[in-house]
């Protein structure tokens, strides 16, 4: 039942992610004085959009592992390597 | 908070009632709303079970602590969970989803009788209302005094006095939106996304501030050993911060508080049950022990280095804090104002005290530019609905099956309980933030009622130990053992005292026969004398009164019930291999940091 989480959470840390990283490329650099000069909404937003391009690939992956099993009830477990 | 904030802020409120629609659809039986139709995947009821826990009170509070006690407040996470979330998922939750219970006091009833499901169904309903509503009331407070955000009303043409009302509101309403809508599921993968959100405001704060610092031996260098060692100088009261010997400290807090809150607490233990199937209910605690043995460093580091900064009364120009006017504090924790006067607020021997409950507040507004302002205080807030939404999800559930359909009108249709479970939502949420004004109004009240659900919850765990795991436990001795225990906690904290506090609410009011260095100590010892009493009175009254049938408690006690299958996993992700991983990487930290 319900959803697989990782769907939303993929998309809300990609979307997260580019916010920040759209903003840390274009804000001006005197706005990182306090943090230490260093471009935190810019490294910070690169590190989530890759948790969330992880989380959505994962979950693409889930949907298919679904649909295939769905699709082939009777076939006989794949013996793997 | 600028433009870039509130997007921030705003996308993270679609997304917690996106979740909530989405599930709305598929709500159609009551065990589908209360219990998340039994079909959530481990990991996730594993993050659940560990964000529930970690409402803004946790991480306020424990940045609060990590500032005035240092890494020792690591044991709250190290030696006051770990341990219990093992035991839980290894030796307990076989009963608690064995046995099929909805919740913790159905398996009282099951175990025992009525009147001990009664008595824990009602004190625990009560307890989570109220416990809901003071920690609705610290957050709102909370951002009363940061006035982040204080813009929003003056561009609505209010009063920024109003700010109180304003967040108490707007997040009792997205709370109650998205579980209203999707039940214990709506609550559980909102406490997943809550999680991520939580580890993405606070680790970039972490980072920079023991950037700043000078890393770890920048900080012990000055900080000196007393706020850098967990276990040294815990060999007498007197020479470590906490003002606790270990053996109070093992015993209190290791054993008799943090088993009772983990082991017991349905609002941690609900999202185990709700998971999909036994291995992944017993890997549920496991699992959220991982991050949990983690945690210090997101939540309690801040607090450190909060206090290990030179002080400084600048702040950020756009965070228009007030604080900056006021004299000077210690490292960037500002001292504590009087809400009436504007003054300092003086402890006992006359010194300004700090406000340790911003310490975490003020990181992030003095590391963290616009942006990542936004993500931090964005965690903030999701840290204090996944809290919330812990303790709604836990009191509709009790409130419907333990009480409702117990008491109040059983046998009604399945429907009608569904509609109960959402009804509830709505007055429990209701009662939470009357809870909350009375708080704001008559602080001596709530103080009094933490102090007495501390009475009630301080033996629960000798009941659950004894009941799952010698079946000769009846019913009579569980009950007279709870009340026993609730009793002595009560007639302790009357007889004793932490030092140079004064006789009343923090105890003494029966006469003062010992002194304790401090009131974690006292907290401890109570809670030591509360299970002891306990243990011993459930066991001599079971013993006088007669045996219970073994036949019905099968699937409820240890020795008369099969071992649970284990499921073919793999041999890293089997519950003893996580269990051992866990204890393992816990006895680790604590060497690193002893």
């Amino acid at each position: 039942m319900g959803i697989d989480i990782r769907l939303p959470l993929g998309i809300l840390f990609l979307l997260l992610g580019s916010i920040l990283v759209v903003y840390g490329a274009a804000s001006n650099p005197s706005l990182y004085g306090q943090s230490l000069g260093i471009n935190v909404n810019l490294y910070w937003g690169v590190v989530l959009l890759a948790f969330g391009a992880l989380m959505y690939a994962l979950s693409r992956r889930g949907a298919r592992a679904e649909t295939r099993a769905e699709n082939i009830p009777q076939s006989p477990r794949s013996s793997g390597h | 908070m600028t433009g870039i904030d509130w997007l921030i802020l705003g996308l993270y409120f679609a997304f917690v009632l996106g979740i909530g629609v989405a599930l709305k659809g598929s709500m159609k039986t009551s065990a589908d709303f209360f219990l998340a139709g039994r079909a959530i995947p481990a990991w996730v009821a594993g993050l659940a079970f560990m964000s529930a826990n970690l409402g803004a009170q946790e991480v306020i509070g424990m940045g609060a602590s990590g500032a005035k006690y240092g890494i020792a407040t690591s044991h709250f996470y190290w030696i006051g969970a770990i341990p219990a979330m093992v035991f839980v998922g290894i030796f307990m939750m076989p009963f608690y989803y064995g046995s099929r219970a909805r919740s913790v006091p159905e398996y009282l009833r099951l175990r025992f009788d009525e009147k001990t499901r009664g008595l824990n169904a009602i004190s625990f309903a009560i307890m989570t209302i109220f416990s809901s509503g003071i920690s609705m009331y610290a957050i709102a407070k909370l951002i009363q005094t940061l006035h982040v955000f204080d813009g929003v009303l003056q561009r609505l043409g209010l009063n920024s006095s109003w700010i109180f009302d304003f967040a108490i509101i707007i997040s009792a309403i997205v709370v109650l939106v998205y579980t209203f809508l999707g039940g214990l599921s709506s609550a559980i993968y909102n406490e997943v996304l809550q999680f991520f959100l939580i580890v993405a405001g606070f680790l970039p704060l972490s980072y920079l501030g023991l950037k700043n610092v000078g890393g770890w031996s920048g900080l012990k260098a000055t900080l000196g050993p007393s706020y850098t060692h967990s276990w040294a100088g815990l060999s007498h009261a007197n020479t470590n911060r906490l003002g606790v010997e270990w053996f109070g400290l093992v015993m209190g807090l290791g054993f008799v508080l943090s088993f009772g809150y983990w082991c017991t607490d349905f609002l941690v233990v609900q999202r185990a049950m709700a998971a999909k199937s036994m291995s992944a209910a017993r890997r549920t605690p496991l699992i959220g022990a991982f991050p949990k043995m983690l945690f210090p460093f997101l939540v309690i580091l801040p607090g450190l280095i909060a206090i290990a900064l030179p002080t400084q009364p600048a702040v950020p120009s756009h965070a228009r804090v007030v604080v900056g006017a006021e004299p000077p504090g210690k490292g960037i924790i500002p001292l504590k104002l009087d809400a009436t006067s504007g003054q300092p607020m003086l402890d006992k021997d006359g010194k300004p005290q700090l406000d340790y409950d911003l310490a975490v507040p003020s990181m992030l507004l003095h590391y963290f530019p616009p942006g990542m302002l936004g993500l931090g205080l964005t965690a903030l807030l999701a840290s204090f609905m996944s809290g919330m939404a812990g303790n709604v999800t836990a009191f509709n559930t009790v409130w419907t099956y333990d009480i409702y359909q117990s008491y109040i009108r059983p046998g009604a249709t399945d429907a009608h309980y569904l509609w109960m479970g959402r009804a509830s939502t709505v007055f429990g949420i209701a009662f939470s933030i009357a809870a909350a004004y009375m708080a704001n109004r008559f602080n001596n009240i709530m103080d009094m009622l933490q102090l007495v659900f501390a009475f009630v919850n301080a033996p629960l765990f000798a009941t659950f130990l004894l009941g799952m795991f010698w079946k000769r436990t009846t019913g009579h001795g569980a009950f007279a053992g709870l009340l026993a225990g609730t009793a002595a906690a009560a007639i302790h904290h009357g007889l004793t005292l932490p030092a140079g506090a004064v006789v009343g609410i923090k105890g003494g009011w029966l006469a003062v026969t010992h002194t304790y260095p401090s009131e974690m100590a006292q907290n401890f010892w109570t809670a030591i004398y509360a299970w002891s009493t306990c243990f011993v009175v459930t066991i001599v009254v079971s013993l006088l009164t007669r045996a219970p049938e073994e036949s019905k408690l099968v699937g409820l006690v240890y020795s008369l019930t099969p071992k649970p299958e284990e499921e073919p996993l793999a041999w890293y992700a089997r519950p003893a291999s996580l269990a051992l991983m866990v204890l393992a990487g816990t006895v680790l930290l604590n060497i690193i940091f002893w």
